[in-house]
Order: C-alpha cells, then structure tokens, then sequence
C-alpha cells in the first residue's frame, strides 16, 4: 500500500503484522542479504528490481549488521529453494526469524515505475489479517525520512573493537591484527564490510557509537577518523556534524566518510544537503574520478546529497556521478579529508572504488611519515 | 578522448559463410560496427563471402566487396583501397585468424595498417591455450590442470598424468571443432587424431575434466582508458562439458552471491587488463565448483561473440556499436546508452528485470549418422531467445520459440532406462528428458546427480511438470481466473494447455479472453525501469502494468523467422530486415517480431519497434491486438510465419501480399497442379499419397525415379530420391513419422536436368524477374545445396524468354504480391515446373547483390500498395538487370563437425551457409565462390576419377582438363576403360569392394588430390562409395559429387592463379540503374517481361 492509495497484492514470505516506511528501489542484481541487513535502510521498504530473489539463501557470512534494518521487502518472486554452498538458511526463514514483513508476487516493475515517476514514497506493508484501510492509515501517517535522525538510532551503543578482515573465497574471514593505524569509527550505521576493509589495510578500528563527541574520539589517539554510512537526513544529526567539525577545525588528522558520513562531512564543511527525487539505490552506477578522468562502477544507496552549488571554497568536488551529474565525491583542501556518497566498501556491488581505503591509508602514513 | 582523426579509412573483415559455431551473430556485429564508424564520418571498406548479410549490402559500407575471406585476398583489396587500419573484432574467429595471417604474413606492415580493437599480441594470447594458460597463472587466476601437445605421443603423455575423463581442445579451431571428451583411451586417440588433423597448429590442449562444473560468461567491455564494464552476466543451465554453444543458458547468473559475483566480475576485468584488449568487448568464461566455489577461467575470446550478440540482445546493450566505437579512440562515459534516449551515458552497467533463456536448435535430423551426444564442440545450428519476468516464463516461452513441435515440456518418453541414459550423456532433447524424469517420479537429487544441472533450474522445472501433472486430472471449465492467471504467469501457452485440457487451443484462448485475461508488454531498458526509455524493446509477461503504448501511426508488422536451422536462416532475416527498412523510409511505423538474438532484425533499432516473442499464433495474435497494424507481412520469414498465415487471417489479421490462399495453392499440390493446367504449363508428372499402399500404386503410375516429399517442408526435409519400391516402402514408414497430418508427395524424378531458380517480384500487375540462376548441380540436388550461377552460362536466350514467360503466367495465376521464387527443370529443351514459392527466397539477398537492386525492399513495398512503376524514379531505376559479369552462390556444409557423416547431395538440405564469387567469366566467379566457401582447388597431383555410367562421356572432358592442366589420372576400372579408350593415360585403382590396396588407402595416403565421384542415386550404391566421402573428407581432399560441379572447377582452375578483387558499388556502377530515366529506359522499356 502506497499513500497515494496505489494497492499492490501479494503473498507474504516473511513475518505477519504491519509495517510502514519509505518505499524505495534497488536494481542491484545480487545482494539482497547485504541490503537486508545494512542500516542505512532502516525505515525504509526495499523493493529488489530483479525478479528471482531467495535464490542463494541466507549465509551467516553476507550480514552486513546484526540485524536486518529494512522495514520491509517486496520482491516479484521467491526462489522454490535454496542454491548455493555458503547457504545455511532460506530467506523466508530469516524473514520470519528477524521479525521482518515480506512481500512477492507483485508488479515490481510497475512499482518501480511509479516511484521513479513520482519520486519516493511512503508506505505500508501487511501480512496476515489485512485491513486496507489501517495499511493506508500507517503508509499515510508515517512521517517520511526528511528531518528524521536514524543515525543514533541504529548506532552501537558501546564502543567496541573490529579485527575481522575481508572475505575471501578459501578461507572466508579471517581476523587481522591489525596494528599500522588506529581508526576511530563513528558509527551512524555501518556496513561491516568497511570495518573488514580498514582492518584488511592493517588499521586498529575502534568502533564508537553516534553521538560520541569529539573530544572523546581523540582521546583515544586517533591516526584516522571515520564518518560511516547510515540511514535518514543528515541535517538532523547536529551531534555528529559538531563532532566532525571541531575534528577538522582543531586537528589535521585524516579523515574518511562514506554515504551519510559524507554528507556529514559536507555539512560540517559549511555546505547544505538535499533530498533526492527517488534517490540511487543501485549497484551499477558509473561515477566519475575527475582527478584521474577514471569511470568505476560503483555502489550507491542515498536519498539525500550534498548540495554542489552550496560548497564552500575549501571542499572540492572529485568525484561526479554519470547517471545525474550529482555530487559523488569531496575532499578538503585545507585538511586531509575526503568523502564519497556511494559505496566503495560495496557489499553489495562493484569493487571498483575500493581504493579510496588505500588513499585514507596513505594520508594516515603521510601524515605519520 | 574523442576519436581519431589520424584514421580515415578502416578496413572490417566479416565472417565469412555460417556455419556451426558462426551464425548470423557476426551480421549483427559487423553491420552495427559499419554504421557505426561510418556515422562518425569513416570511410569503411568491408569484405565478407556471405551475400545473405545485411553487411554486405552496399549501403552499409562505403565499398563492400563480396570476396573470399583469405589473407591474400584481403592483401589485394589492402592494396587497392589503402586502409589506415583494421577492425578485425567484428566478424568471429574468421576474421581474427585472416588478420592474424596479414600481421605474420607482413601486409599490415608493408601497407601501414594499423589493427584496432585487438592487437596482434592479444589475438595470440588468448587464442593460444598455452599462453592464455600462463597468463591466467600471472593474475592468479586459476585455471584447469593441461598441458599442451603436439603429436599422439605427447598427448598420450599428458594423459597419463591428468587422468580420465580428459578434455581435449584442438588451438585455433571453430566453436572448438575436432575437440571432445575422452573417458578411455579408444575416445582419447580417436578425439585426438580428429582435433591434431583439425588444428591448423597441430596442437592439443589436453585438460583435467570439469564436467559438472556450473558454467558462467561475463560480457565486457573496456576502452583505452582502461575504464570496464560488464554488460552481462550468463549462467548455462547445462553445465560444463557441454559447449556454451549447445547450452540452455540463462541472463543474468542467478546462483550466485553478491561475493561471488564480484570476484568474477574482478577476474573477468584482470582477464581483459591481462591479455591486452585495449578496446571493445570481450567474452570471459568461467568454471566454478558447486561445492566449494572454486573458480576457473575457461577461456576468453578478444572480440565479439555469439555470446555478446546474446548479452546485447538480453540487455538492450548495443556492444557491437559500443566496441566499435572505443577502437576508434571514444571512451565509455563520451558514448550515451541510446536506449534511455541518451539519459544515460554507456559507461555503466545495464541492469535487467527479467530473465533470459536462450535454448539451442540442432539439425541432428539431417544427419542421421552424427553423433548427436553434446561435447565440447559445438553441434547446434541456431537458437531461440525469450524474455519473461522470471525463469519459468522465458523458459517456456523460449521451448516454444524453438519450433520443434513442442509447446512447452511435451512428453518424450516414459521409459526411465531412456530417460537416465539421455541425462547422463546429454544429447539436443536433454531438457525434455529432465521433465520426463520428473514426471516419471524422480527426485530433484536424483536427475541433479545424473545431469549436474543446478537444483535451481530443476525445481522450477519440476514445478512444471507438476503443475501440468494437475492439470492433466482437469477439464478447462474448472479452472478459474484466477488459475489461469497463474498458469500464464508460469509461461504456459494456450495451445500446452488445450492438450493437457483436452481442448483446443482456440477453446482456451477464447476462455482466457473471456477470463480478461491478456499478456502486457515490458519494455527492455537496460536499466530496470531506474530512468524512462524512448525505445520500444518490447516483451509479453502477465503482469499488471502495460508499457506499450501503441502509436496511431499507420504501422506494418513484419513477422521474422526465428530460430536458424539449416534451410531458414540468415536469408530470411536479411528479407526481414529489408522490409522494415523500406517501409520505415516510406513513413510507415515499423514493427518486428522474431525470437532469434543472433540476427539483424532483433537489433531494436532496425524496426521502430521490436517484440522480442516466440512466432507462434498465441504470441503474434495477442500482438497484433495490442498494436492493431493495418498489414502484416508473413512472406518474408521462411515457414514460420507462412504456416500462421491462415490461422492469422481467420482471426482477422489484414495479411498483406499475396494471399493465404494463394500461398495454400501453391503449396497444396492438388491445386497447384490444376493451376498448371489451367496455365498450360508442365511439371514432372506427380501424384498425391496418403497411405502407403496408394502410394505405391500410384509410384507405378508415373514410374520411377521418383522424388518423395511431405507437403509443406523447407529445406527438402524428409526428401528422397527413390529407384525402387523397395525404397519407397522404407521411405512411406519413415516419412509418416516426419508429418503425421500431411501426404506425401511423389514426382517423377527428371534426370540429368538441368535446374533453374528464378526470383521474381510482382506488383499485382507488373512482374520483374529478378534474376534467373542457372544450378551447377543437376536436378536432385536440393536448391540450396546446389551453387548457382547468375546469369547462366548455359541457357539460350530462347529457354530464358520460356522461362520468363512462364513466371509471368505463375504470378499472374496465383495473384502474387510481392516475392516469389520458382524452381524450374530443364529436361531436353522442356522446361518442367518443379516447385513455386510465392514468398521471400534464400536466393534473395544473392540475386540483390548480383543484380544491384534491393528485391525486398522493392517487393515490401509492393505489398504495401506501391506499384513497382511508382518506385522507380531516376536514380532509382527498377528493371530486370543482366550483369556484364557472373555471380555465383555455392553452399557451405558443415560436414567437417559431424565426422563419418556422408557428405553426398542430394533432396535433402545441409548446409548451413553460402558464399558468393564473382568475376567477369564463369570460372572466375567460380574459383572465387570455391575459395570463400574453404574448398581448396588443387593446382597439380593426382586426380581420382569414378564416375556412374551416366556420367562417362562427361567425365572424358573433365579428365582431358585435368590432365592440360598437369594432374595424373587414377580410376576405377569402369571408369578407367573410358578413359583410355578415349586415348588418356589413367592409373587403375580398387574400388573399395575390390580388395586392397583401394582407392581409399590411396586417399589416407596422400596419394590423391582430387576427387570427382559421382554415383547412381540408389541406397546402395550411395552406400557402397561412402567411404571414399568422408575419407576425402577427413583428409582435406577437394571433392566433387557431381560431374557439373567437376565440370565447373575445371573452369575455375583456368582463374586459379590469382582472382582479383571488385567491389560491390563498382559492379552495380555497371549497370546503369542510378542513371537513367525510367520513363524512356527503364522499367517499362529495357526488357520486357511486362504483362499488363
């Protein structure tokens, strides 16, 4: 149920109940797992674009979180079984055990269509007994994303280390003691896939929870400072962007953000945010590297962006996207920070731009040399 | 960077003939590349043998010459048309292995041409196992345990150390020909004499067996900025050890993990960097262990591919067009994706929300002595393609797309000995084997053990079978809408439905109608719907929504051809083509539909619209609904779309050309015969049979030799030529098998006559012949085995104007608008009719290239209400032509894949392909078809002569040739006496009956380099000189089954020497057509096979 009214039936393949949010898209071909669980979906009903979703199961391997943060699923049609050696467990199965509403059998096409046409949506979903009218109350009554702050909502509430680094086909994890660089993490919602790729690069990551402040992150003697991802409006989240900005203003010491950590950085930089249409929720959008003339596939989920025509004179655009022309990428000219809008950790998506975790390293090694 | 202007003029090799393992795939390519580069203002220079492609036409390229695909050749036009560079990418692993030849052979060097798209080094390294192999290893890719070798010895070697089953793969052969799997040492030796004699290297690359491995290709492209993409991802539904060719195979990959995915994704991009393919796309193909997910490189092809055709037909992704565009300096993100309007740029990656199967056609029937077991070398002719929203949809839709008399998973047997064997060792009808498997009670783990095939692609399969399982139990009344729905959501047809229901497919369909129950169509975006699309790729699926939006336009509809197979392939599609192009230039919306993604016509910009569906009446009437044509063209794809024909216009659907009824009239013996009555004109004498014992009485009434046919067959299927009641007794059992519900037909088989094949194209009311082709090959060949000669060398111009005269009456008698093709016999100065199609021919695209004039396009219009009188205008003068030089067509056969097939002609088609010479004598277009069709005329040696007695006398003029050319006789004893007597010198050899040494000890010896052997058509005979066939065959030997053919290569070896090269717009220069006014000199005037 949309909130203009729009009823598409199903059957249900996951938990029974209501549940309401922003409906959005993905036409990422692989990777359900992943989306399932990674924060930046929290209140938000995914909807896969690919027809066949289930097919390779659910392994413990692909969680991107502890838990699925999408408010809900909807899909055209759920695998009979489950194909693939890593699978431990069918999505159903999961759907059902994280408590999380399910729907297939509908004309994703023909949702997809109507969200690109008429930008994002709010909406609701209902298994078991349904009431259309209560399910066009929750779609109608849900407050919408902008000015929402999710960040502190769905960040660790504990500060905590990260050793595990990334996956590989042989051996999947393996820790990594990691010992070059000690990265502090605010946490807005992370993917695990970018602690495993700092841990990879030999960083010490600790983990802190939202609304940590900046005094206390670099008490702990930071050699880098990471902004990550995470659902909702970033403007909302004034904790985070004073964190950021007495970082920056007070410190040279690098700093990385992707996704919402990007608009963070943006904000505290002096720029504005803006919320999309129908946002990027893909794994095959090329982006720009003007620095290098480069294309990379990348890995996109935001319905919010940096505003280009906002940016103050010491952030620089690097990276533009090819689909729209949005902002992509900025670095500061007057300190070692960056930040991307997509997702270089992928997980799901295109590895291409996962040498933005090299440049983050090598700033922390110039700035150590 | 934008392109380059240090280039103006580039030099594109196509593929050459089709045959097994090249398809009309590299037409699609070649042509997509040529108006490429051409838009960005190049001057292109095309040279490829097959006149039946859209690339050869001379529009497409700024000179095209129709010659032999060979390095020499190609040196001559180098030479005269001074190429800047090469795109040698675009026409297969012909083109690859010429340009490669011009690099070692130093003509790209001594003229200054550079190669784009792929180099000389990346060609090598991908091409050569063993190179490919180490360069894997560099990446840390890993690859199959192998080991290269060069001689029986080595191979036997390897062997020892990798065990069985091993994989043998010959270097540098097509679509992996003379490779195989070996389970024992028998096969093993056997595999590796036929791949060591294949490899033009002589290399074997013995490999550790994958088989049962899950299969995958990736599509990419890279350009010189070393920017990557992939277009496509292919899962084959049968997994290692059958040719990805030959495999069901399945867009994008679905058992896969994101993690997965991306390590292949990885590789295949490190494969590109590693090999060295600065530009365009590629093909990567992977093996991956099911229970571990190890993962294998398989191989890489540095060019366009079958797959790719596939990848950009499955995605809307133009690859060929992009491809051909970075090898002249653009960049991914400078190019725009132009199926979102532009909205898009081409650097990223297309996204599909769909599935696409593709299933493989075979031609096993034409071979009965093949091995029809699926290897590691490709066997299938052509394929279907279908797109639906989930597996199960594209899966079905695709198996009826395929025309092989099924319409969904039709039962084969019920004999679970069969069954497990036809699971275990794959042959063309595994997939049916699979639901029988099920029906018959396996399990899921069960038919997985014996096939491999994923459980994934099973259990959906099996849900099929269940479902159907079900229903059978069922009558239709007591299935609801809402059951219905969901059987049509599944992929069901109409007509599977009506047989499970014990109904008729009309009954469901008015049912369904009633039940509002109606396909909508999804566009192809490439993107998943994220941006809108201006481009009207359509496909059926029952969804919701409908994305067609027809237009008001006056629009026609042109049904294509679907699936290759041998007798209806790339000769259609080029008529296809032709009639959406014309109509489209005449202002008409254009709207195609067809099933098969290695052609032109489901290129979506060929046609204003393209709907990429099954050719069966469900799918084009629910079409025709949505889009309401006001005429649809069904002459112009071969028997697919005719055999609708009647059902169409039944249901309404305003036909336009020559009627059902006409086409009926000349299809249905019976009345074609009272129409040559009525016209005066004769046919052999011929009657109609319906049971064997009728036949038989009726065999004696005309007598023998007859020829026996089915009624409505293309390509002479099921076509014999019978000597005796025996035969005929054994033919009326077999044949009744082939068409249960039509009769047989039975002429009167004219011997050593000659046939002639006419094209001609009406108006209604003024008939053009467009070309007469004399065969070089007596009567009984089948005309599309026969080569052919435009205009005749033999016929006087008093049989000409008979023949004209003749076809005039045929057209007018069966009210013809647009093409028809007639099949004349020339017997003793009598000219007999043998058989009339008024629809589109294989001959056409040849007769177009031959006489300068696009008969399609002219005929298209024709039936779409203009008068040819109306067409031509100055300029574009339309007349009957009469080139100052000859053009002759010879068939490709695809003899060398199925080794101890016999390789005789006869009524029955096998080739898969044509090619075309051309010269200003007989000989020399004759020599030139002989070269491009890969037959290598010897200049000296030993010629074998054996010939029936029919043929004696012939035979002396033959050998006096050879002989003043320098060959030395051998015959056989018969043969031999008339030889002598006729006071030539001749060597007397065994026929094989005979004792040893034979004359096929002679052949496997080297000892002979020409062979003319022709023999009586009777079973035995035929039998007894097989051998002598397919040792020739086997040993590269030049043959001739036919006195004519013989006759005809000793034309040819007059021109032997050096042939030289014209192209296509020089020739039509020639013939006056641009400039003269049609009101005094043209059509009306010059000659005058005008009836009014």
């Amino acid at each position: 149920m949309l909130a203009d009214g729009t009823v598409f039936r199903g059957i249900s393949i996951g938990a029974e109940g209501l549940s309401s949010g922003e409906v959005v898209f993905n036409t990422s071909m692989t990777g359900y797992q992943e989306i399932l669980t990674d924060p930046s979906y929290c209140r938000q009903i995914v909807t896969l674009t690919y027809p066949h979703i289930g097919n390779t199961g659910i392994n413990p391997e692909d969680e991107e979180s502890a838990g699925i943060y999408a408010s809900g699923l909807v899909i055209r049609d759920l695998s009979m079984l489950v194909s693939n050696w890593r699978a431990k467990q069918s999505l159903p199965e999961y759907l059902k055990a994280r408590k999380v509403l399910g729907i297939a059998g509908i004309d994703t096409r023909k949702l997809t269509r109507l969200l690109r046409e008429k930008g994002a949506q709010n909406g609701a979903l209902m298994a078991g007994p349904v009431d259309e009218a209560k399910a066009l109350e929750a779609a109608r009554t849900f407050p919408g994303l902008a000015g929402m702050d999710l960040a502190k909502v769905v960040s660790a509430a504990e500060p905590y280390e990260w050793t595990e680094g990334e996956w590989q086909l042989a051996d999947g994890y393996q820790a990594v003691q990691g010992s070059r660089y000690h990265v502090v993490v605010f946490d807005f919602g992370i993917k695990r896939n970018i602690l495993r790729m700092l841990a990879q690069r030999g960083c010490r990551v600790t983990v802190l929870p939202a609304q940590t402040s900046a005094k206390d992150a670099l008490a702990l003697k930071p050699d880098g400072v990471f902004l990550s991802n995470g659902p909702g409006d970033p403007e909302p989240c004034v904790y985070a962007i004073e964190a950021a900005r007495e970082i920056l203003d007070k410190t040279s010491i690098p700093m990385f953000g992707i996704c919402l950590g990007h608009q963070l950085m943006g904000l505290a930089s002096g720029a504005r945010t803006m919320k999309m249409k129908f946002g990027h929720h893909g794994a095959n959008h090329p982006v720009k590297d003007l620095d290098s003339g480069q294309v990379v596939i990348t890995s996109q989920n935001h319905g919010f962006a940096v505003d280009p025509a906002t940016l103050p004179p010491n952030l620089r655009t690097t990276h533009v996207s090819l689909f729209d022309g949005s902002l992509q990428g900025l670095a500061r000219t007057d300190r070692p920070a960056f930040c991307f809008q997509g997702h270089p950790e992928a997980s799901p998506g295109p590895h291409d731009i996962g040498y933005l975790f090299d440049r983050f390293v090598k700033l922390m090694e110039e700035r150590n040399a | 960077m934008p392109k380059r202007t240090d280039i103006k003029t580039i030099l594109i090799i196509g593929a050459g003939p089709i045959v097994i393992g090249q398809a009309c795939e590299f037409d699609y390519s070649g042509a997509q590349a040529c108006k490429a580069l051409r838009q960005e203002g190049y001057r292109v220079v095309l040279v490829n043998s097959n006149p039946a492609t859209i690339m050869t036409d001379p529009e497409t390229a700024d000179v095209v010459y129709i010659e032999p695909v060979t390095w020499q050749m190609v040196e001559s036009i180098i030479e005269k048309e001074r190429p800047d560079a090469l795109l040698p990418t675009m026409g297969g692993q012909t083109a690859l292995n010429c340009a490669l030849d011009l690099a070692k052979n130093g003509v790209l060097d001594k003229y200054g041409v550079e190669m784009i798209g792929a180099s000389k080094e990346a060609i090598d390294k991908a091409e050569d196992r063993e190179k490919f192999k180490q360069a894997m290893t560099r990446i840390g890719l890993g690859s199959a345990r192998s080991k290269m070798a060069h001689s029986m010895e080595e191979a036997l070697q390897v062997q020892a150390a990798i065990g069985y089953p091993s994989v043998i793969r010959p270097s540098f052969t097509l679509g992996g020909a003379g490779g195989g799997i070996a389970y024992n040492r028998e096969e093993f030796i056997s595999i590796c004499e036929r791949g060591l004699e294949a490899s033009p290297t002589q290399e074997l690359l013995i490999e550790e067996s994958l088989i049962g491995w899950k299969e995958f290709e990736m599509e990419v492209v890279r350009d010189h900025k070393d920017n990557c993409i992939i277009v496509c991802s292919i899962e084959n539904l049968d997994p290692m050890g059958v040719h990805t060719g030959d495999s069901i195979t399945v867009a994008p990959a679905q058992t896969l993990t994101d993690k997965e995915y991306q390590i292949m994704r990885n590789a295949s991009i490190a494969v590109l960097r590693e090999i060295g393919v600065d530009t365009g796309g590629s093909n990567v193909q992977f093996a991956i262990n099911p229970d571990d997910g190890r993962m294998i490189v398989i191989e890489m092809n540095p060019r366009v591919s079958r797959s790719s055709a596939l990848a950009s037909k499955a995605t809307g992704f133009p690859i060929a067009k992009i491809a051909a565009k970075l090898a002249v300096g653009y960049t991914l993100d400078e190019l725009r994706n132009e199926i979102t309007g532009g909205a898009t740029p081409a650097s990223f990656e297309p996204s599909i929300d769909y599935v696409v199967t593709k299933i493989p056609r075979f031609a096993f029937e034409k071979f009965p002595q093949a091995n029809d077991r699926l290897t590691t070398q490709m066997k299938s002719v052509g394929e279907v393609m279908a797109i639906g929203r989930t597996f199960q949809e594209s899966f079905q839709k695709a198996l009826r797309g395929l025309e092989v008399g099924v319409d969904g998973l039709n039962q084969k047997t019920t004999d679970r000995e069969v069954i497990e064997r036809e699971l275990g060792e794959p042959g063309p009808e595994r997939i049916w084997y699979v639901g029988d498997a099920f029906e018959s009670g396996m399990t899921i783990e069960e038919v997985h053990a014996l096939t491999h095939i994923d459980p994934w692609f099973l259990i959906q399969i099996k849900d099929i079978v269940d479902t159907e399982m079900v229903l059978d139990d069922l009558s239709l009344d007591r299935i609801d809408a809402c059951q219905l729905r969901d059987l049509k959501r599944k992929g069901f047809s109409d007509r599977r439905l009506a047989k499970l229901l014990k109904t008729t497919e009309h009954v469901v369909r008015e049912r369904r109608h009633a039940l509002g129950i109606r396909p909508v169509y999804k566009r192809v975006d490439t993107c998943a719907a994220e941006f809108s699309t201006t481009t009207a790729y359509l496909y059926s699926t029952y969804e919701e929504e409908c994305e067609a939006e027809p237009t008001g336009r006056r629009k026609i509809m042109v049904l294509g051809g679907g699936p290759n197979r041998i007798g209806q392939g790339i000769e259609f599609d080029y008529c296809c083509v032709h009639a959406a192009l014309a109509l489209r230039e005449d202002g008409f919306e254009t709207i195609m539909v067809n099933c098969n993604p290695e052609t032109v016509s489901t290129d979506y910009d060929t046609s204003d619209r393209l709907y990429f569906e099954p050719l069966t009446l469900e799918d084009v009437l629910e079409i025709v609904e949505k889009e309401k044509p006001e005429g649809v063209i069904v002459q112009y794809g071969g028997q697919t779309p005719l055999k609708l024909a009647r059902d169409l216009e039944r249901a309404g659907v305003p036909i336009i050309g020559t009627s059902p009824d006409m086409i009926d009239a000349a299809e249905d013996r019976e009345r074609f015969q009272k129409l040559l009555i009525r016209l005066k004109l004769k046919q052999p004498p011929n009657r109609t049979a319906r049971t064997e014992a009728q036949a038989l009485k009726l065999a004696v009434e005309i007598g023998y030799p007859l020829v026996v046919r089915p009624s409505y067959v293309l390509g002479g299927r099921a076509m014999e030529i019978v000597h005796e009641q025996r035969d005929l007794e054994r033919y009326m059992r077999e044949a009744v098998k082939v068409s249960n519900d039509s009769p047989v037909l039975l002429d009167r088989f004219l011997n050593d006559a000659i046939e002639v094949d006419v094209d001609a194209v009406s108006d209604g009311k003024q008939v053009l012949v467009a070309g007469i082709m004399e065969h070089i090959e007596q009567a009984g060949v089948h005309s599309g085995d026969s080569a052919c000669s435009l205009p005749s060398f033999s016929l006087s111009a008093h049989l000409e104007r008979e023949i004209k005269r003749q076809t005039i009456a045929l057209a007018k008698g069966l009210k013809v608008v647009g093409l028809m093709n007639i099949q004349f016999a020339i017997q003793r100065d009598t000219v007999y009719v043998l058989e009339v199609n008024p629809r589109a021919s294989r001959t056409v695209p040849f007769v177009s290239k031959a006489t300068g004039l696009q008969w399609a396009k002219i005929a298209a219009r024709c039936m779409a209400g203009q008068s040819i009188a109306k067409q031509s205008k100055r300029g574009r003068v339309i007349r009957e032509v009469m080139p100052p030089y000859f053009s002759v067509k010879e068939a490709v056969f695809p003899f060398i894949k199925f080794p101890g097939v016999d390789t005789i002609l006869g009524p029955e088609m096998k080739s898969t392909g044509e090619v075309m010479g051309v010269g200003y004598t007989f000989g020399e277009a004759f020599v030139k078809s002989q070269i491009a069709a890969g037959v290598k005329l010897p200049r000296t040696g030993q010629a074998f002569i054996s010939v029936r007695n029919g043929d004696k006398l012939a035979a002396v003029e033959v050998a006096r040739n050879l002989v003043e050319f320098g060959f030395t006789l051998v015959a056989t004893r018969g043969t031999a006496a008339v030889l002598s007597a006729h006071g030539l010198q001749v060597k007397l050899v065994n026929k094989v009956a005979e004792g040893r040494p034979h004359v096929v000890d002679m052949i496997k010896n080297r000892e002979v380099s020409l062979i003319v052997n022709t023999v009586e058509e009777t079973r035995n005979a035929v039998a007894d000189s097989r051998s002598i066939r397919t040792s020739a065959l086997a040993q590269r030997v030049t043959y001739y089954t036919t006195i004519a053919g013989a006759r005809a290569a000793c034309a040819g070896l007059r021109h032997a020497a050096a042939p030289v090269p014209f192209d296509l717009q020089s020739l039509h220069a020639t013939l006056g057509l641009s400039d003269e006014d049609p009101a005094t000199g043209g059509a009306l005037g010059g000659t005058d096979s005008v009836v009014t």
